[in-house]
């Protein structure tokens, strides 16, 4: 069966500065990967590369048995291929309801639909409720009124609505105080089975919890792929993070 | 969308000079052609967060396209109606594809220098436009058999149906599914590709609705006043109505309607006095209204509104 | 013709000194904290008004009257910096532009309540106004005078930024503001300094313009223009960048005048969109 998302040979160097060296990777459906890598190693590089907001310099991404490498962002999100963001890029001035609608309207394709009137897209509305719900954000307050941590549960409610196959999520406890990320990754636990996802994250507690298998990066490139056990006993590794076993 | 009951008054207020103030009417014609211009733009700059500072290039079109044609083809006000609204639009759809692709300064200069390149045109283009003097001899025939007079009654009465018909077409692109996502563009230009959304096709329509919209304003001047003058493309005027939009506050649908009110109706009390205290009062208003009132009038208005609940 | 290309040349290229005088603060200040300051004309403005009072009531030599000139834009640049734009900084670019448009209205009133709207001149020396002839061709004195001018401080700028310690910080703040700030560069203080030093250029380009331009109150609206094309075109924080797109848009002001006087500014606008539809930062600008 095709893996979910894959690159080949994918390059990319800012001047003499690589970012990104020979990364080949194969993520099979539904499994949980963790990016993990010190700072600077080109965890947020690669996540941009794969969605297509960083052009490659050479390479192959594949979406299934798609090649994406030339479509922009939003063809690829159309393919099933979302991500979250960092730091919270969201939209200050709508409310959660409207955000989410919006990208529920989005993937419907009736986003450009100027004759109608909202409140007559009953289904979209009911959906984006219904995700918000789940992840338990309060519709109706402006984004720039909500707590940090429900703001980055919004982040992910976005990246949901728009029924993606593969979800990248960068760092999506960032920012959030230890108490809270919890909650949040139970919302990411309790996503479907059959999505395929991959976060990065520098918490190892969380990164054990919830990944199935770690990718580890440094310098660019991809040192080691495994279960976490083995991660854990590879010397290299541990070299590499120098004793720091919690973020 | 239902309507306000303040709406449903103001747009019945409107119907009061003529009979509060008959001899005000060609001026309350004025105040309605700008509305509607301030309105165009506030489609681009307060919904779709594009900063022009060139948008007098399709007032102008509009305007002279009406122009021509009354002048050497056909009277008919609606002709010119529809001529200047499609011109407009063509020329807006065009420069659409190049707009789109910039931002921040380069964007602003683009908008500027698009609107710079059809003034020098037109001014160059004397044969055609008159130059620097602009149109003249433009008869502009009946509208459903009303003259227009000098007493304004039919300019004003054509003005403000306009107006309040396309207004009616904008309050509907706001509360569609498309204005919803032109404040996801204002909002956060980042986020609407991840979202899976097509930002560029989405301003391309935008930017050419607004052309389309401030074509029909540029046609409502030239057939009220019978004349095209060079000063319809100039940058004075793209600036004035950025200006009047801010004043009334972007973004709200009524915001330029409201800053066109306070504006007209300031520089016709203030006409007598020199012009130089004019632009030091507008300096002054912009200052003040960067740093202290950034939604404009009506956002500060809101903002008191909600305090007081 | 050739005499006449070379005449073109000349004082196309004259020209362009004085408009990369008048641009090239703006265009480091722009690079450095991404302020649109478009009140930048106003303080050539404040230098231009300085000299003609100097010269006309005051009896001073029009040269002694250019570091004045120099320093009262520099001041009261500094002064609107300190007080009105630091808290502007974090604004959008919309306010920022409306803002900085309102300064200019209050400033274009200001100066027509002061000195009436009439043009003011101030006379250079006589030995400034003649004409050189060479090889056939007559060249201003007072042309000439601005080229050397204009080289002398593009050469001085040029060593100011790239071998003085101030130049240093002053160029990582441009390339990247954070990272400036998280080595310690006391980046507000560059700016101050940068934004000076900007001002106190265009009230020197200012005074300069007079006699080639004259100078009424409406000088800072009418050559906002072609400043934010000469920085838009050169790049922001470029001081080469400026210099070319200056040299350049004054050599085609020139011809385009001369050769094709029925096209006016057509030629400017249309060369400046198309360079920044193929460069949109600029010719010398970052990325």
């Amino acid at each position: 069966m095709a893996s979910a998302l894959s690159t080949r040979n994918l390059n990319k160097s800012f001047g003499s500065l690589v970012v990104a060296q020979n990364i080949a990777l194969e993520l099979p459906q539904g499994v949980r990967y963790a990016l993990i890598g010190p700072n600077g190693a080109g965890k947020t590089t690669l996540m941009n590369l794969m969605t297509g907001m960083l052009r490659p310099d050479s390479g192959h991404i594949f979406l299934g048995t798609e090649e994406i490498t030339h479509l922009k962002p939003d063809a690829r999100v159309k393919r099933g291929l979302a991500r979250t963001f960092q730091i919270n890029t969201l939209f200050p001035q709508l409310s959660a309801i409207e955000a989410v609608t919006l990208a529920v309207l989005e993937r419907e394709g009736k986003a450009s639909n100027w004759w109608r009137s909202l409140p007559g897209f009953g289904p979209a509305i009911g959906e984006a409720h219904a995700i918000l719900e789940s992840l338990k954000v309060p519709p109706t307050r402006e984004t720039r009124e909500l707590p940090y941590g429900q703001q980055r549960l919004l982040e992910i409610a976005l990246a949901l609505a728009t029924r993606p196959k593969v979800l990248l999520l960068d760092e999506p406890a960032a920012g959030v105080p230890k108490d809270e990320s919890a909650a949040l990754f139970d919302a990411i636990a309790n996503l479907s089975q059959s999505l395929t996802i991959l976060f990065i994250e520098h918490d190892m507690d969380v990164v054990f919890r919830f990944a199935s298998r770690i990718i580890v990066m440094v310098g660019g490139r991809i040192l080691v792929e495994g279960p976490p056990a083995e991660i854990a006993r590879d010397e290299r590794v541990r070299e590499v993070y120098l004793g720091k076993a919690h973020a | 969308m239902r309507w306000h009951p303040l709406e449903i008054v103001f747009w019945l207020c409107t119907l009061l000079p003529f009979v509060l103030t008959p001899t005000y009417l060609s001026l309350a014609s004025q105040i309605a052609i700008t509305a509607l211009f301030a309105l165009s733009l506030d489609l681009i700059l307060g919904y779709a967060g594009i900063v022009s500072l060139g948008h007098a290039a399709f007032f102008g079109v509009g305007a002279y396209s009406a122009g021509l044609l009354a002048k050497h083809y056909w009277g008919e006000p609606l002709a010119g109606l529809l001529l200047a609204g499609v011109v407009a639009g063509i020329v807006g759809y065009a420069t659409s594809h190049i707009i789109v692709r910039f931002r921040h300064l380069a964007l602003i200069m683009l908008t500027m220098g698009f609107g710079l390149l059809l003034h020098e045109a037109a001014n160059s283009a004397s044969p055609v436009t008159g130059g620097a003097d602009g149109l003249q001899g433009i008869n502009v025939g009946t509208l459903f058999g009303f003259k227009f007079d000098m007493f304004g009654r039919t300019a004003y009465a054509y003005s403000l149906a306009v107006l309040f018909l396309t207004f009616l077409v904008a309050r509907r692109i706001i509360h569609s599914p498309f204005g919803l996502a032109l404040r996801g563009i204002r909002e956060n230009a980042t986020r609407m590709p991840a979202i899976g959304a097509p930002s560029r096709a989405h301003l391309r329509k935008a930017y050419t609705i607004a052309a389309v919209i401030a074509g029909l304003a540029g046609a409502l001047l030239t057939h009220t006043t019978s004349t095209v003058s060079l000063e319809v493309l100039s940058f004075g005027r793209s600036a004035d109505v950025l200006v009047i939009l801010i004043l009334g506050g972007a973004g709200r649908l009524y915001g330029g309607i409201v800053g066109a009110i306070i504006y007209m109706v300031a520089r016709d009390q203030f006409s007598g006095i020199n012009p130089q205290f004019w632009y030091f009062w507008i300096g002054l208003l912009l200052v003040l209204v960067v740093l202290f009132l950034p939604n404009g009038i009506l956002g500060g208005l809101r903002a008191l509104h909600k305090k007081s609940q | 013709m050739l005499s006449s290309l070379a005449a073109v040349l000349f004082d196309g290229f004259a020209y362009g000194m004085l408009l990369f005088l008048l641009s090239v603060g703006l265009s480091v200040t722009l690079g450095m904290m991404n302020f649109v300051n478009l009140a930048h004309c106003s303080f050539a403005m404040v230098g231009g008004y300085a000299t003609v009072t100097l010269v006309n009531n005051f009896g001073w030599p029009f040269l002694a009257t250019l570091p004045m000139a120099f320093i009262l834009g520099a001041a009261v640049s500094v002064i609107l910096e300190r007080t009105l734009y630091r808290r502007l900084y974090r604004a959008s670019d919309l306010d920022q532009c409306l803002f900085t448009i309102g300064i200019v209205f209050i400033s274009v009133a200001a100066f027509a309540w002061f000195y009436t709207s009439e043009q003011q001149s101030a006379r250079p020396p006589e030995w400034l106004r003649s004409t050189i002839s060479f090889a056939g061709v007559n060249f201003a004195g007072y042309r000439l005078f601005l080229i050397v001018v204009g080289l002398a401080i593009t050469i001085a700028l040029v060593l100011l930024l790239e071998k003085t310690r101030f130049g240093a910080q002053v160029r990582a703040a441009v390339d990247n503001q954070r990272m400036a700030r998280g080595l310690g560069i006391d980046v507000d203080r560059s700016f101050m300094y940068t934004f000076a030093l900007g001002g106190g250029l265009a009230g020197l380009g200012g005074a300069l313009a007079i006699e080639v331009v004259g100078l009424d109150p409406t000088f800072a609206l009418a050559y906002l223009v072609y400043v934010l094309i000469v920085v838009a075109v050169g790049g922001l924080g470029s001081i080469g960048g400026s210099f070319a797109a200056a040299a350049v848009l004054g050599v085609s002001d020139m011809a385009g005048k001369y050769y094709f006087p029925w096209l006016g500014a057509f030629l400017i606008y249309l060369v400046m969109v198309a360079l920044l539809m193929w460069r949109p930062s600029g010719l010398f600008g970052k990325r």
